[in-house]
């Protein structure tokens, strides 16, 4: 099993810079699942590409199981790669689909059906191995798309926002399976997207991008509680971080540590007069809207998440109390971003 | 609004397709007046013609050879031009030319090219002593070289319209295709044959039928380098016609010649719907 | 051998440019011949000592003076021009109101309809021009540039209604029926919107029809027999030709002017006439 390193990796494009990587220091752990998230233009995806071998790199190495690949073709660094269109060969069946990689190896014919049928009865497409891509569902043909992926048993798997054509409903089953499946084969995976959910959901660890650069790569957790910047912070939580300016800097808490005062969990909490403006009820919880009035903060917009089981009602133009534990208060340095404490 | 033009094609396509129909089983002669039925009298007599065969052959061999030189030029040079690199507007320019220009004045410049005398082409050879100076290539003046040049400078013509049509083929494949197959192991040639071609397939044939169509009814290209000859090697169906109907006023013998076009005309008009329709499908 | 990342793609290189290159030339070579044989004196194009691709003696208008004075070459021009514009009017006329009439037309009708129009574009002037000639002469115009006048829109008017069509179901049905809404009729919204969108569309129509006018030759050759009613396609390789003996100089120099203009009309249309054989030919 492999571990891909990236040692200052950079990529440039002339026109502009949407898609460059800029200086990326890598290091993945066999067997984990790793994801590269990052907003659209932030380089996860030329990043994941170089990897792959469809681009070089402008500077910098890659490394996989300890050798530099930067010279080798796709072909050589015996890799599978997960498209976000899935990529199938629209005249080929599923069956030809999936042994085209074993065919490309020069694996002979019989092999080739084993190897085929172990890897479709692992996604539980058996029996599609007749039919043509077209005549797929949006599912159907990601997994065929896996199926071949994994046929080689590659030392690497990369996987490129596999689940952002799917209907949304499909999309949370589909991201369960996939987790399972990679647990079950513990492949090494790199993973591509820009829903910090799935990111959260899949990853042993996250790789946050913006503009080119890594801003932190850590556990979920770490990304989440400790994040390094206000991208991250920002980024990552729905609704995003509350992030006030102040003398001292800028200063971060997360909605649901912003609690009514009496429902906050006593402790050294910091409390704050909170105007009510309007709220969005979404059934599991109420995203309240409003701005911090009086005090350091003054006129500041912030949010508040509660758990709809807390019933209280709460007037628009109304002044209440709410708390934060001063352990979820965040520091962020103004002219940076980074957090300070 | 539709019937004007329904109209127009009428009488100017279906009403001389009628007549060329009865001309074939009549007696009919420019100057003549009237009309006689005679059956399959030109038929027989057109059969007969050892010239006939002889056009038959040409034609086949010409539409062929062209259509296997014009798909497998046009594909190199469309995988030439698929992708973005500088002049590339200025070479797609130069590449259209003998497309572009009327095909019996781009025809007359090769005319000249092959003269027997003073062709360049037999000036190269003799200055690379390839041939010797006394002996060098007729190149419209032996059959086997008639119709060879003949097929080369009709490929000339149409290359650039095979090429346009098949370029626009390859870059209709999604650019994640072939780079799932690079990242799953195939060379290039594998990717070519057992991907990227595939794929074109449905193009391949839309340039193809076309091709077969307008090579086998064409005499211009053959006419103006040849007149068919020498001595009628290089002889096709459409000029046989033209020289037997026209030139030599015999217009029922004429008609019946080129009625022979109407077989392959019809398979491959069925052929192109045929694959039309699957098109569709997908 | 294995031929690492940077040498395979200098090898890639090489080869894409040696087959452009082999491409080009083989392509554009004739006329770059045509354009060095109109400037060079007789005796130095048939002197076979010379070497061809130089000029062995200084360059000369000699063939171009004879061109324009001493043949009918201008008067060739002019028929190919006036006949190409006359016929560009009358397919315009046919086929724009019955590519729209298809384009809208919903139901099994229109798709049949189209297609049988089109297959009447395969029907080849080889087959034709035998019945056709009687035809022409029937209705006395027989000699006459009025004869392809009236005979070249029946391909121009199929090939251009395929063509057109593709263009005309592009635009969205709504926009007509905002109009119609607005208060327009039907025959309003084809006028004053639908036409102005497709002047794109219109004008590939024009410059394809042009070409098919221009590069006619057996219709011509059959239906026209005197030389000064002749069109630039037929007159130049059958009368540049004085008994058995060819002109080369002259003719070159009538190639090459036959080729140029239309050549330069391309460079500025190049990516519409493009478009327009993908817009039709990959439907």
């Amino acid at each position: 099993m492999a571990i891909v390193e990236t040692r200052k990796l950079t990529k440039t494009f002339r026109k502009g810079d949407v898609g460059a990587v800029l200086d990326v220091d890598l290091e993945s752990r066999e067997g984990e699942f790793l994801v590269l998230l990052g907003p659209s233009g932030s380089g996860k995806t030329t990043l994941l590409r170089m990897i792959a071998g469809l681009e070089t790199p402008t500077a910098g190495e890659i490394l996989i199981g300890g050798t530099v690949v930067n010279d080798l073709t796709p072909r050589e660094r015996r890799i599978a790669m997960v498209f976000q269109s899935y990529a199938l060969y629209p005249h080929l069946s599923v069956f030809g689909n999936i042994v085209f990689p074993l065919k490309s190896q020069g694996v002979e014919r019989s092999e080739r059906k084993r190897k085929a049928d172990w890897a479709a009865g692992l996604l539980g497409i058996g029996h599609l191995m007749d039919r043509k891509p077209r005549e797929l569902s949006g599912g159907e043909r990601q997994r065929v798309a896996l199926a071949r992926a994994i046929v080689r048993e590659p030392s690497l798997f990369l996987l490129d926002e596999p689940l952002s054509n799917l209907d949304a409903k499909l999309r949370a089953s589909a991201r369960e399976e996939l987790e399972q499946f990679q647990k079950r084969i513990g492949t090494t995976t790199i993973y591509v997207t820009h829903d910090q959910v799935e990111a959260m959901a899949m990853g042993d660890r996250v790789v946050v991008m913006n503009h080119g650069r890594v801003r932190q790569i850590g556990t979920p957790a770490q990304v989440y509680d400790e994040p390094a910047d206000t991208f991250v912070a920002t980024f990552l939580g729905s609704p995003p971080m509350n992030l006030v300016t102040g003398a001292a800097g800028i200063t971060g808490f997360r909605p649901e540590h912003f609690l009514p005062a009496g429902a906050a969990p006593a402790g050294d909490a910091l409390t704050q007069r909170f105007r009510f403006s309007h709220e969005e009820y979404l059934g599991a919880e109420r995203i309240l809207y409003g701005a911090l009035t009086g005090g350091l903060f003054d006129g500041a917009k912030v949010v508040s998440r509660i758990a709809s089981t807390h019933a209280a009602l709460f007037q628009s133009g109304a002044d209440y109390d709410f708390a934060v534990e001063k352990r979820h208060l965040k520091l962020f340095d103004p002219a940076t971003g980074l957090r300070r404490a | 609004m539709l019937l004007p033009a329904i109209l127009y094609i009428a009488a100017l396509v279906g009403v001389p397709l009628v007549l060329a129909l009865l001309y074939s089983v009549g007696d009919v002669k420019v100057g003549s007046v009237g009309y006689r039925f005679v059956g399959l009298d030109n038929f027989r007599s057109v059969l007969e013609n050892p010239g006939f065969k002889r056009a038959l052959l040409n034609s086949f061999v010409f539409t062929i050879a062209s259509q296997i030189l014009s798909l497998i030029g046009g594909n190199i040079l469309a995988l030439a031009l698929k992708d973005a690199f500088p002049g590339r507007r200025f070479v797609r320019y130069l590449v259209l030319l003998p497309w572009v220009a009327p095909v019996s004045i781009g025809s007359m410049g090769w005319k000249w090219i092959l003269d027997s005398l003073y062709s360049v082409i037999n000036w190269v050879l003799v200055r690379l002593h390839l041939v010797k100076p006394l002996d060098v290539p007729m190149w419209l003046g032996e059959p086997v070289l008639a119709m060879i040049s003949v097929i080369l400078v009709h490929v000339w013509h149409t290359l650039p319209f095979t090429t346009v049509i098949l370029l626009a083929g390859w870059t209709s494949i999604p650019k994640d295709i072939p780079e799932a197959a690079q990242v799953d192991g195939a060379g290039y040639f594998r990717r070519l044959f057992e991907i990227e071609i595939p794929m074109m397939l449905p193009i391949i044939n839309v340039a193809v039928l076309f091709g077969i169509i307008f090579t086998f009814t064409d005499m211009t290209v053959i006419y103006i380098l040849t007149r068919g000859g020498p001595y009628d090697t290089t002889q096709v169906l459409p000029s046989l016609a033209f020289f037997t109907g026209i030139l030599g006023s015999d217009l029922a013998e004429g008609a019946a010649i080129s009625m022979f076009l109407l077989p392959l005309l019809a398979i491959v008009a069925w052929l192109m719907l045929r694959s039309a329709r699957r098109a569709e499908v997908t | 051998m294995r031929i690492g990342r940077r040498g395979r793609a200098a090898l890639s290189r090489v080869v894409h440019v040696g087959v452009l290159a082999t491409f080009s030339v083989l392509l554009a070579f004739p006329f770059y011949w045509m354009l060095i044989t109109t400037f060079k004196r007789t005796p130095d194009l048939y002197d076979l000592k010379n070497n061809p691709f130089i000029f062995n003696q200084p360059p000369t208008l000699e063939h171009l003076r004879l061109l324009f004075n001493e043949t009918l070459f201008l008067r060739w021009f002019w028929n190919t021009t006036f006949a190409g514009a006359a016929v560009v009017v009358i397919t315009l006329l046919f086929a724009v109101p019955a590519a729209y009439a298809l384009a809208r037309l919903t139901g099994d009708w229109g798709e049949k309809l189209g297609i049988g129009i089109f297959l009447t574009y395969l029907v080849p002037p080889t087959l034709l021009f035998i019945p056709l000639s009687r035809v022409v002469a029937l209705l006395g115009l027989q000699d006459s540039l009025w004869s392809i006048i009236v005979v070249y829109p029946s391909f121009t008017i199929p090939f251009s209604t395929w063509l057109l069509q593709g263009f005309f179901k592009a635009i969205p049905r709504e926009l007509e029926d905002a109009a119609m809404v607005d208060g327009l009729t039907r025959f309003q919204t084809f006028l004053k919107l639908v036409i102005p969108i497709s002047v794109s569309g219109i004008l590939t129509v024009v410059i394809f029809t042009f070409t098919l006018v221009t590069q006619e030759f057996v219709y011509a050759l059959t239906f026209i027999s005197s030389a000064s009613n002749q069109t630039v396609g037929v007159g130049v390789p059958i009368y540049l030709v004085r008994g058995d003996v060819y002109y080369w100089g002259s003719l070159m120099a009538a190639c090459l002017i036959a080729s140029l203009p239309i050549a330069v009309v391309y460079n500025l249309f190049l990516d519409r006439f493009i478009a327009g054989f993908t817009v039709g030919a990959v439907k």
